[in-house]
């Protein structure tokens, strides 16, 4: 719950503006970006992700410092796991 | 993941280790406390304390969510789950939390509907594809959750979704430190700040700390590298004879905050007068409750959940250890009758609390000696 996981924004919906596909380490999901309504997003841009929520804009060097202090941590694999986790808006992906 | 596995600069580390060793007054005793379980954690995985000089105590701070959460809401929360029809979600911190009767994975095993979400989004989503049951979604933490709550009770009431339902257990940080501050039996010299919800809130609600306790709180990241210069930072201000919130993780933290999650939290919550936290108490204005206009979504509007007070376990000191009073294998159940296989309190359940923390990285399982 408290872990803030990094991703990198693919894509876009119109459909569903609120949501932005996002890339974390080769599994991607949907997350919510309510919270950076502020700070314009755009595609390639890399954000913190908490509880399905992004909540920071970020550099990708801050991306990559991160995900390795996960691995450190010996987090990466519940990160996945989280990001897998994610079931809101995935259509057909759901487990 | 395909990074690296080493941090940065393992020099850059020692350097600070060493800098913060020539600095200190070998007089003088320092109690610095990490305020967030993230932090705990980081220090112990890393071995930090063995860096540090023997006179820098690091005290660990109440800041895990389900650590401070007090048994009688776990009680309240599953007494929602054995109502019929209907389907609690939880993080997966909360599921061997204990309460009265067994945790929510015990409960889940005797037949109650029980489900481990990531996101209160997910628990939304159940509640969508399961129209004749009621979902209530266990919500917890600090201010680094509680925007995420807030946006998903906007979502649905946006999307009129009728059959969901919070149960409302977050907290906020700074009346946790001002009770921690406020303790006659507590004695800090400075604060290292939370990262992740100084995201959320900035640096600015800290300042209160410095200007009225004249202490100094670093808002710190969570690598080994950022901890450290937290500490260096606090014990330059204390030898000048400062009190400063200084924002050492300006990389993500921006002083003001995440000015949309302040607005999603301001629409969705209103503060309750008090709320119990284990071990420190009723603190007032401490909790979140859901606004008025959110009364349909809120558990415990809509549920009559039973409000019970449980007194931990006599012989458990979680209390003194959340307070920073007591370092977890001081408590009389540490390794012995509590461990993470039977924990007795919550901070032997999180990941973030101080006790597993211990456990897993410096005490290693070892049979205790008193």
């Amino acid at each position: 719950m408290c872990l803030a996981i990094p991703g990198q924004i693919v894509a876009f919906d119109d459909a569903q503006p609120l949501l932005a596909r996002v890339d974390v380490g080769g599994v991607r999901r949907n997350v919510n970006v309510g919270l950076l309504a502020d700070d314009p997003l755009i595609a390639g841009d890399w954000i913190l992700i908490h509880v399905g929520f992004a909540l920071s804009k970020i550099s990708a060097e801050q991306a990559h410092d991160q995900l390795r202090m996960l691995q450190a941590m010996g987090e990466d694999a519940l990160a996945i796991e989280e990001i897998r986790g994610y079931t809101f808006a995935d259509g057909g992906e759901r487990r | 993941m395909k990074y690296v596995d080493e941090f940065r600069d393992p020099q850059l580390i020692g350097g600070v280790a060493r800098e913060i060793a020539r600095s200190v007054d070998p007089h003088r005793h320092y109690r610095i406390m990490e305020v967030c379980g993230g932090h705990t954690r980081a220090i112990y995985r890393h071995g930090l304390r063995d860096v540090l000089p023997e006179n820098i105590e690091l005290v660990h701070g109440p800041g895990c969510p389900v650590c401070v959460l007090p048994t009688g809401r776990v009680d309240d929360g599953l007494a929602i789950a054995q109502r019929d029809d209907t389907i609690l979600t939880c993080f997966g911190d909360m599921l061997r939390v204990p309460g009265t009767h067994g945790t929510p994975l015990e409960l889940k095993a005797r037949g109650a509907d029980i489900r481990m979400v990531y996101s209160p989004l997910d628990a939304l989503r159940i509640a969508q594809d399961n129209p004749a049951k009621h979902v209530c979604f266990f919500a917890i933490g600090f201010e680094t959750t509680a925007p995420s709550t807030a946006l998903t009770l906007l979502r649905a009431r946006t999307l009129g979704v009728r059959n969901f339902s919070v149960f409302c257990n977050h907290v906020t940080i700074v009346p946790g430190m001002r009770a921690i501050l406020d303790s006659p039996d507590m004695r800090i010299d400075g604060f290292v700040g939370p990262g992740h919800v100084a995201t959320v809130i900035g640096c600015r609600p800290f300042e209160f700390v410095a200007r009225d306790y004249g202490k100094p709180v670093v808002v710190a990241g969570f690598e080994p590298l950022d901890i450290l210069e937290a500490i260096l930072l606090i014990v330059r201000q204390l030898h000048a004879g400062e009190a400063r919130v200084e924002n050492q993780y300006r990389r993500i933290v921006l002083w003001e905050g995440n000015l949309a999650a302040l607005r999603a939290m301001a629409s969705a919550f209103e503060l309750r007068p008090f709320f119990e936290w284990r071990g420190l108490g009723f603190i007032s204005q401490s909790a979140l409750k859901l606004a008025p206009a959110f009364a349909d979504f809120d558990a415990e509007v809509r549920f009559r959940v039973p409000g019970v007070r449980v007194t931990d376990p006599k012989a458990a000191q979680c209390g003194e250890v959340l307070k920073g009073v007591l370092q977890p294998a001081h408590c009389k159940l540490f390794g012995t009758q509590c461990n993470p296989e039977h924990p007795v309190g919550a901070l032997m359940v999180s990941s973030e609390g101080a006790c597993a923390a211990y456990y897993r990285y410096v005490h290693r399982g070892e049979p205790v000696t008193a």
